[in-house]
């Protein structure tokens, strides 16, 4: 299946991937609207992990083995059978953290005021190529 | 601390309806003229420190930034102007040469602009290049005074080693020190991509790009840092630097913080350490000394690879270059005042040195007068902006051209001056890790390789237009140029006859 992938050596820690990740998911048509709608901001999906000169963007990796689909107690984390993403229904999810526990990367977030996952990259679902990859200035991010 | 006169040169205008509080640009700045307020997290602005780079300009992805040029406040005056005053409040407050990148911003003539080309009207008829072959390859280096044939009908005259070029373009002498590995990385790529070549500067060549060595023109400059038997070996031909444009007379300096590891070990030299390189060569102060550096390089090469002098552009350039060539340089390089440097200080660059235009005129003409223009190519710098400059470059006598500025612009660069801080937010010019990521050398290669195309096309479209189907058909015929604006004097020195006549 297609991922995300990251080029650490050209990632310049700008993190417009992680303001166009909150644009993609926000619902609005432009970036400034987005924004101004503060309460209703969603959590990025991707994040910039940043040490003095070294950064790349981490998102949900879609890993084969998936150990949060396994860890998953309320059946809210499952593999889409077509594209083969790992998805996230936030009406099933009661919030157990089984998922952010497992997770090797650390890419799932928690909403402590949900009491939910926060955010889960869904890979811009159905829209093309996804939004951090397409808004990378650097190119450091590919979808292959 | 005491009062400051320099007043900020630029000024910041963030539209807070468009600002959406992402601090893009507060991590783009490497100046802090963009920064966090620790206060209350929101974005600030200091025009202080600001250079006028446009990297937050570039990155703010609600284009709610604009950085301008502050106007003078004040009383005008036509001999006080700002920049004048600016100079001088500087001075009084640091007590040192200024200094400063790129070529000279002071606004002297660009004659390129003063120049027109030739195009065929009913007789001699334009050529389409979409539908027809056109020849753009140059060929550097010594060529017989006359193609001489056996009996047989075969040609036996013999050419020197020579260079080959696909399209009449190379990328200056940039060194790795004075711009970044991934900047330089970008330059090999292309010019192979491109089939043309690329010029090391005084840094030595790194050993990731003794991959693309047959590609590179390699210097030997006054501080000889990186040469060694392997760097002669590997090169394609081999430039022994005498003078840059920005900075006739002028020595190099790269300060020890920008020495790294990578660069004490291409360069030769130890980690930290000032990286000097005298103005003069101590071993040339005559034409028969460079004679000899030349004839030892021949030497240690076997003959091998073409030689080139390059100089600056000065009052006596023709005996200079005329000099070399009877010295035994197979090409020699001129660069003119607008040529670029990372660092130089700003007098020498903004009032040593004459343009190109006539540096190639007169020395082009007075190679033929000795009957010795084959004996050596002329490559021209300094300042070439497009393919139209190039291509009258070519008709007033050169072989080929030499780009840097331009092929930093490619690159990214938005002529903000700063070179020589080493904070090039593009990731140009600079050593930082953090900074020299922002080059993609994929993005780099694309855009230089883009830029070549793009002129080569041009050019073939102009010589097309002129009838010829090959860029030697241009060479030196000042007959598809003509003077617009130009005084009797210049138009005499250039050899161009005024349009109408």
């Amino acid at each position: 299946m297609k991922r995300v992938y990251a080029k650490e050596e050209v990632c310049i820690g700008c993190r417009l991937c992680e303001i166009y990740c909150i644009f993609q998911h926000s619902g609005h048509h432009t970036l400034v609207k987005a924004f101004l709608d503060q309460e209703n901001l969603p959590e990025p999906a991707v994040r910039v992990e940043e040490d003095g000169a070294m950064s790349f963007a981490l998102q949900c990796r879609h890993c084969d083995d998936a150990p949060c689909v396994a860890a998953c107690i309320a059946g809210a984390m499952t593999r889409d059978p077509h594209t083969g993403a790992i998805k996230h229904d936030e009406e099933r999810c009661v919030g157990c953290w089984s998922c952010v526990m497992v997770c090797p990367f650390g890419a799932i977030r928690m909403d402590n005021e949900k009491g939910k996952v926060g955010s889960k990259c869904d890979l811009c679902e159905g829209k093309g190529i996804p939004a951090c990859v397409a808004h990378c200035p650097n190119e450091a991010l590919i979808y292959e | 601390m005491p009062l400051t006169t320099v007043h900020p040169q630029f000024i910041i205008k963030r539209d807070m309806d468009l600002c959406i509080q992402c601090g893009v640009c507060t991590r783009q700045c490497s100046y802090d003229a963009q920064k966090i307020d620790p206060e209350d997290g929101r974005v600030s602005s200091d025009p202080r420190t600001c250079v006028g780079c446009q990297r937050c300009v570039t990155l703010c992805p609600t284009g709610a930034l604009v950085v301008t040029e502050r106007e003078l406040h004040g009383r005008s005056h036509p001999n006080w102007s700002l920049q004048v005053q600016r100079a001088i409040h500087r001075q009084a407050e640091s007590g040192g040469m200024l200094l400063t990148g790129m070529g000279t911003d002071k606004n002297y003539r660009i004659y390129w602009d003063n120049l027109v080309l030739n195009a065929s009207q009913v007789t001699n008829p334009s050529i389409d290049p979409l539908r027809e072959p056109m020849e753009l390859r140059t060929f550097l280096g010594a060529k017989p005074e006359r193609v001489e044939f056996d009996d047989e009908g075969n040609p036996v005259s013999q050419a020197g080693p020579l260079l080959t070029l696909d399209t009449p373009i190379m990328f200056s002498a940039m060194s790795y020190g004075s711009i970044s590995f991934n900047a330089c990385y970008s330059l090999a790529r292309a010019a192979k991509n491109a089939g043309t070549y690329f010029n090391t500067g005084e840094g030595g060549l790194h050993r990731d790009l003794y991959e693309y060595a047959d590609h590179a023109i390699v210097q030997v400059a006054s501080g000889r840092f990186g040469v060694t038997p392997q760097y002669l070996d590997a090169a394609a031909a081999v430039e022994i630097k005498i003078g840059q444009g920005a900075k006739p007379g002028i020595g190099g300096h790269l300060p020890g913080e920008k020495v790294s590891a990578e660069i004490s070990a291409t360069r030769m030299i130890p980690e930290g350490s000032d990286a000097i390189s005298p103005a003069p060569h101590h071993d040339i102060y005559s034409i028969e000394d460079l004679k000899q550096l030349i004839y030892a390089l021949k030497e240690a090469t076997n003959y091998s690879k073409p030689v080139s002098v390059k100089i600056a552009a000065v009052n006596y350039v023709v005996p200079i270059a005329v000099g070399a060539v009877r010295a035994g340089a197979d090409i020699v390089a001129m660069d003119g005042t607008r040529g670029g440097s990372g660092a130089t200080p700003t007098v020498i660059r903004d009032n040593v040195g004459i343009p190109i235009e006539f540096a190639l005129a007169a020395v082009d003409s007075r190679l033929r007068q000795e009957g010795i223009r084959h004996q050596a190519s002329l490559v021209v710098a300094g300042g070439f902006r497009n393919s139209a400059d190039i291509a009258k470059a070519i008709a007033l006598g050169a072989d080929a051209v030499y780009i840097g500025t331009s092929a930093l612009i490619a690159l990214g660069c938005h002529m903000c001056q700063s070179c020589y801080t080493g904070k090039c937010t593009w990731g140009i010019c600079t050593q930082d890790p953090y900074l020299t990521k922002r080059l993609n050398p994929e993005i780099g290669t694309r855009s230089l390789t883009n830029l070549l195309r793009a002129w080569s096309l041009e050019i073939k479209e102009m010589l097309g237009g002129m009838g010829m189907n090959s860029i030697d058909s241009l060479r030196g015929n000042r007959e598809m140029l003509r003077g617009i604006g130009l005084t009797t004097e210049e138009l005499e020195i250039l050899e161009v006859a005024p349009v109408g006549r």
